[in-house]
C-alpha cells in the first residue's frame, strides 16, 4: 500500500538544540493522522520537513512517494500548509489574500475571483470577504487560512495546531473542516497539544517528545498502554488530595497516576471491579469524593505514563 | 455529521467537486502577482508613507525658513538646492521597508505558504521589490508636489526630474539587495530598522544634501564627497535643474551595480537556504 508519508530517522538540529532526533513516520493514504507532543517537541519542523520549507540533517521524507528533498516542487503540487502562525496577510482583505494564493497556483484573475468567492462561501466568510484580515476574530482567522490551502485542493493538508488559542465554537468548527476535508479523501496531518483532539479526529497519532516518537498507534491502543480502564475521582477538597492517594495507593498496591489538576485523582486499575474497594477505603477515611467514573484513560495521562511529564506543562528543554 | 457548527458546511463537498488544479504560473506572473499584493499593503495601510514623508517634511519646512536665508540668501533659493536632496534622503529611508516587509513576512509564516507552492522560488523577493519601486514612485510624487508648493521650480522641466527620480529609484532598488539580507538575518522587524538606520544616518547625513560642500571643512570634503549619496544628491540637482550632469551619474550606476552585484546573490542565497 502506498502510504501519503513516510519518514525514516528524520534528524534536525538548530545550534544546539536537536529539533528532531530520528523520526520515523507511516502515514496511511486518506486518513487523518495526529502528531501530538507539547511545545518545543518537535512538531512545527516535522512539518516544515515534510513541506520541503526544511532540509533534514539526516533521514529521509517522502509524500505520495516523492522526496521532500529531491522532488520539492512535485510534492509542492501536491500539498497545502496551513502554518501554526497565520500564513495569510493581514493586510489583505480576504478575498485579495485567496485571489493572491490562486494566482500563485496558476488560475487566471478570473477563475481565481471565481474560485475565492466558492471558497469564501463554503467556509462562511462572505460577508468577511471585502475586510481586512486582520479585523479577523480568531475563528475567521483560521478558517481563511484553512481556505488557502484548499484553493487547489491538496492531496495532502498539513495543519499546524490548527485550534490552539480558539474558543470551542470555533474549535468544534475547524473539527467539521477536518472530517469534511478528510472525507473528501484529502490525507489530513495535524499536530496538536490537545489529547482530546486527537482523540477526536486521527485515526492514529504519534506522541512526540524531544524530537523523537516515543509512542504510536491508534489512541485506542495508546490507551491500552497505561493499562486497561482508570478511576478518574474529583474530590471535593483539594487538600485531601495526598491522603487520596496514600489510600489508593495501599488499596491497589500502586497505580495511582500523577497529574496538575488539584482535585483531581486517576488510578490504573488491573480490572474495574476494583473500583469499589477504593471507594469504600475513602469513604471509610471521610475523604470528601465529589465524582467518580471509571474508563479508558485520558491521553493526558498516556503523556503523563510514556514520558513522565504533563505534556500541558512540559519540562522546558533548554533553549525552547 | 448530523448537525453542521459550519454556516455552509455542505459546500465543502462541492469545493472539491468543482475544483481543477491549473499548471503552476510562469515567473513573471508569479512576480507580477505578488506585485500586486505590495501595491494592495500601500492602498491599505499608506500610513508607511506617511511614517517616512513626514520627517523629510519637516526637514524641508525647518531648514527652508530657518537656514534657508543664512544658507543661500533666501528660503525661496535655498529650496531650489535643499529639495532634490530631500528627495533622496526620503526615499533611501523607505528602503528599509523591503526589509521590515520582508521580516515580517517570515515570522508570521506567510513565506512559509509562498514557498510552499509550486511557484519559481524567488518571485516573493521580487515581487516585493517591484512593490517597492512603486512606493518609492508614490514617495517621490509626494515630495514634489510638496516642493513645488514651497516655491520649488526645477529648470530642468518634466525630463529633468523624471530622469533625477529614475536616478534615485535605480539606488534605492540597489540598497534595498542590502535591507533584504538584514531582513532575514534579523528578528524582528524593528531590528531590521534600527540596524539599517545605523548605516543610512551617516550615509544620508554625512552628504551635501542639506550644505554644499565647500562650506565643509576640508578634512570632511574628503569623506563627504565620496558618499554615494552626495553623487547622488549632485545628479539630482542637476537632472532637476536642467544643469550639465558631470560624473555624478556614473558614480551614482557604478555604486549600484556593485551593491546589486555583491548583495543580491549573496541574499538569494539566503533565501534559498531554509531557516
Ligand atoms: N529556526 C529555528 N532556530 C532555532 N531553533 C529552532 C528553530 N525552529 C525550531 N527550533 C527549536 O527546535 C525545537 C523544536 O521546535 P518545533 O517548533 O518543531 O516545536 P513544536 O513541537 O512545533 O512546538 P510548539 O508547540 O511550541 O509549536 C524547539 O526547541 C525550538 O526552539
Ligand atoms: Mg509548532
Amino acid at each position: 500500500m502506498l502510504h501519503a508519508i513516510e519518514t525514516t530517522g528524520l534528524i534536525k538540529s538548530f545550534g544546539a538544540t536537536r529539533a528532531l532526533d530520528g523520526v520515523n513516520l507511516r502515514i496511511r493514504q486518506g486518513s487523518v493522522y495526529g502528531l501530538l507532543g507539547p511545545n518545543g517537541a518537535g512538531k512545527t519542523t516535522t512539518i516544515r520537513i515534510l513541506a520541503t520549507l526544511l532540509k533534514p540533517d539526516a533521514g529521509s521524507a517522502t509524500v505520495l512517494g516523492h522526496d521532500v528533498g529531491r522532488n520539492a516542487r512535485t510534492v509542492r503540487e501536491k500539498v497545502s500548509l496551513t502554518g501554526q502562525y497565520a500564513s495569510v496577510d493581514e493586510d489583505l482583505t480576504g478575498t485579495e489574500n485567496l485571489v493572491l494564493v490562486g494566482r500563485l497556483l496558476g488560475f487566471s484573475w478570473r477563475d481565481a475571483r471565481r474560485r475565492a468567492s466558492e471558497l469564501l462561501d463554503a467556509f462562511g466568510l462572505t460577508e468577511a470577504a471585502g475586510r481586512l484580515v486582520q479585523t479577523y476574530s480568531g475563528g475567521m482567522r483560521r478558517r481563511i487560512d484553512i481556505a488557502a490551502s484548499l484553493v487547489a485542493i491538496p492531496e495532502v493538508l498539513f495543519l499546524d495546531e490548527p485550534t490552539t488559542g480558539l474558543d470551542p465554537r470555533s474549535r468544534n468548527q475547524v473539527w467539521e473542516l477536518v472530517r469534511r476535508i478528510a472525507a473528501e479523501g484529502t490525507t489530513v496531518l495535524l499536530t496538536t497539544q490537545y489529547m482530546d483532539e486527537a482523540d477526536r479526529l486521527a485515526e492514529r497519532l504519534a506522541v512526540i517528545d524531544h524530537g523523537r516518537v516515543i509512542a504510536e498507534g491508534t489512541s485506542r491502543e495508546l490507551k491500552a498502554m497505561v493499562g486497561a480502564s482508570a478511576l478518574h475521582l474529583r474530590l471535593g477538597r483539594a487538600d485531601q488530595r495526598e491522603r487520596a492517594q496514600v489510600l489508593i495507593a495501599r488499596v491497589l498496591g500502586d497505580g495511582v497516576i500523577p497529574g496538575t489538576d488539584p482535585t483531581a485523582v486517576t488510578a490504573r486499575l488491573a480490572n474495574p471491579s476494583q473500583a469499589a474497594a477504593v471507594l469504600t477505603a475513602l469513604s471509610q477515611d471521610s475523604v470528601d469524593v465529589a465524582e467518580f467514573s471509571v474508563g479508558n484513560p485520558t491521553l493526558d495521562e498516556v503523556f503523563f505514563a510514556l514520558t513522565g511529564h504533563s505534556a500541558e506543562h512540559p519540562v522546558e528543554n533548554g533553549q525552547s | 455529521m448530523t448537525t453542521s457548527v459550519l454556516p455552509n458546511g455542505e459546500r465543502i463537498h462541492e469545493l472539491f467537486a468543482m475544483h481543477r488544479r491549473p499548471n503552476p504560473p510562469s515567473a513573471l506572473s508569479a512576480v507580477g502577482t505578488l506585485a500586486w499584493r505590495a501595491m494592495l499593503k500601500i492602498k491599505h495601510v499608506p500610513f508607511q508613507l506617511f511614517d517616512v514623508t513626514v520627517m523629510p517634511i519637516m526637514f524641508t519646512l525647518l531648514f527652508t525658513y530657518i537656514f534657508g536665508g543664512a544658507l543661500e540668501g533666501s528660503p525661496r533659493q535655498y529650496i531650489q538646492y535643499l529639495l532634490p536632496g530631500i528627495l533622496v534622503q526620503t526615499v533611501v529611508f523607505i528602503t528599509v521597508y523591503t526589509g521590515m516587509g520582508l521580516n515580517t513576512d517570515i515570522h508570521k509564516g506567510l513565506f512559509d505558504r509562498f514557498r510552499s507552492l509550486p511557484m519559481w522560488q524567488p518571485a516573493p523577493l521580487l515581487g516585493a521589490l517591484a512593490g517597492d519601486l512603486f512606493r518609492y514612485s508614490v514617495a517621490s510624487a509626494m515630495i514634489l508636489v510638496i516642493g513645488l508648493i514651497l516655491g520649488f521650480r526645477p529648470q530642468g522641466g518634466i525630463v529633468g526630474v523624471l530622469l533625477a527620480v529614475a536616478l534615485v529609484l535605480v539606488f534605492s532598488f540597489a540598497l534595498s539587495w542590502l535591507w533584504i539580507i538584514v531582513g532575514m538575518l534579523v528578528r524582528t522587524p524593528e531590528s531590521v530598522m534600527t540596524t539599517s538606520f545605523i548605516f543610512l544616518m551617516p550615509l544620508t547625513f554625512a552628504s551635501d544634501i542639506f550644505v554644499r560642500l565647500d562650506t565643509m571643512p576640508r578634512w570632511l570634503q574628503e569623506v563627504v564627497g565620496r558618499n554615494p549619496v552626495t553623487h547622488l544628491a549632485n545628479a539630482s540637482r542637476d537632472l532637476m535643474h536642467g544643469e550639465p550632469v558631470g560624473n555624478d551619474v556614473l558614480w551614482v550606476l557604478l555604486a549600484s551595480a556593485v551593491i546589486v552585484l555583491v548583495a543580491s546573490p549573496i541574499a538569494m542565497r539566503m533565501y534559498r537556504k531554509e531557516r
